[in-house]
């Protein structure tokens, strides 16, 4: 899939709303993680974020086209927070857990601006479609 | 044969080149949120002057290459930003959005054009 090759609209919008939705999958288990207690600071959650990269087609120069791949995900470099809670099972010998380093807010920005984009993909796609019917059609 | 083909020349290549804007801000949408892509467009009018200017020359050798250039290699341009982002990306998407349905409309247009020179054509054909 990654090094496919570019040939049409159907691959820039179809790669880049795979991307889209590598991005709302990687919120959704930050989500999911957010608030989750461990035992140690390697073991604590830290926020995921995708690496989106541009990928031209082969006759970049001469056609202009280009899509989006999530190359890789990767987790972000924030420290855990530190709660004293003794009687938590996971604390550790000196009465601490940690947090996982999610912010819910920032979370639900970068969704809603992943959904809005994910939206424009499909909508660009509608309207191409529709185009081609019409031009299928020319001369009737 | 060829007089149709010339009567459909000029809308048929706008056709082919509004598809290839489409294509282009499409890519532009597809990349709004990768950092550092650099947003790009052609100019219209640009091309199709160039289109025009290139001129139906004949083939009289295998060798001999076709004038009919659907995009000139440095035809396509970075746009300029009106607002530029930190993280180096210069999609903006009402901009963006705006010349996608803009284009889309006019390839529309275009394409009525060419229904109507078909049907007219028809109609000259079957002597109604």
């Amino acid at each position: 899939m990654k090094g496919a090759p570019i040939n049409n609209i159907f691959d820039i919008a179809g790669r880049a709303m795979g991307a889209q939705l590598v991005r709302l999958n990687t919120i959704a288990s930050n989500m999911a993680n957010a608030g989750s207690l461990a035992g140690s600071r390697e073991d604590a959650y830290r926020a995921l974020r995708p690496v989106f990269e541009t990928k031209y087609a082969e006759q970049f120069r001469k056609t202009g086209m280009s899509t989006l791949d999530a190359v890789e995900v990767v987790p972000l470099d924030r420290e855990p927070e530190r709660i004293f809670l003794p009687d938590h099972p996971k604390a550790d010998d000196n009465g601490f857990v940690y947090s996982a380093a999610v912010k819910p807010e920032e979370e639900m920005v970068d969704m809603l601006e992943a959904n809005r984009q994910y939206q424009n993909n499909v909508e660009m796609v509608t309207t191409i479609r529709a185009l081609m019917m019409r031009t299928i059609n020319m001369g009737k | 044969m060829e007089k149709i083909a010339d009567n459909l020349a000029f809308h048929a290549s706008a056709l082919a080149l509004r598809s290839q804007r489409n294509t282009i801000l499409a890519s532009n949408i597809a990349n709004a949120a990768t950092p550092h892509y650099k947003a790009r467009d052609i100019e219209f009018n640009e091309e199709m002057n160039k289109l025009e200017r290139s001129g139906p020359l004949s083939i009289t050798d295998d060798q001999h290459l076709p004038t009919y250039r659907p995009l000139n290699p440095n035809g396509v341009h970075y746009r300029v930003p009106l607002n530029p982002s930190l993280d180096g990306n210069t999609v903006e998407l009402n901009v963006e959005q705006m010349q996608f349905s803009e284009n889309a409309m006019r390839y529309q247009t275009t394409l009525s054009f060419l229904n109507g020179r078909i049907a007219g054509l028809i109609s000259a054909i079957r002597g109604e």
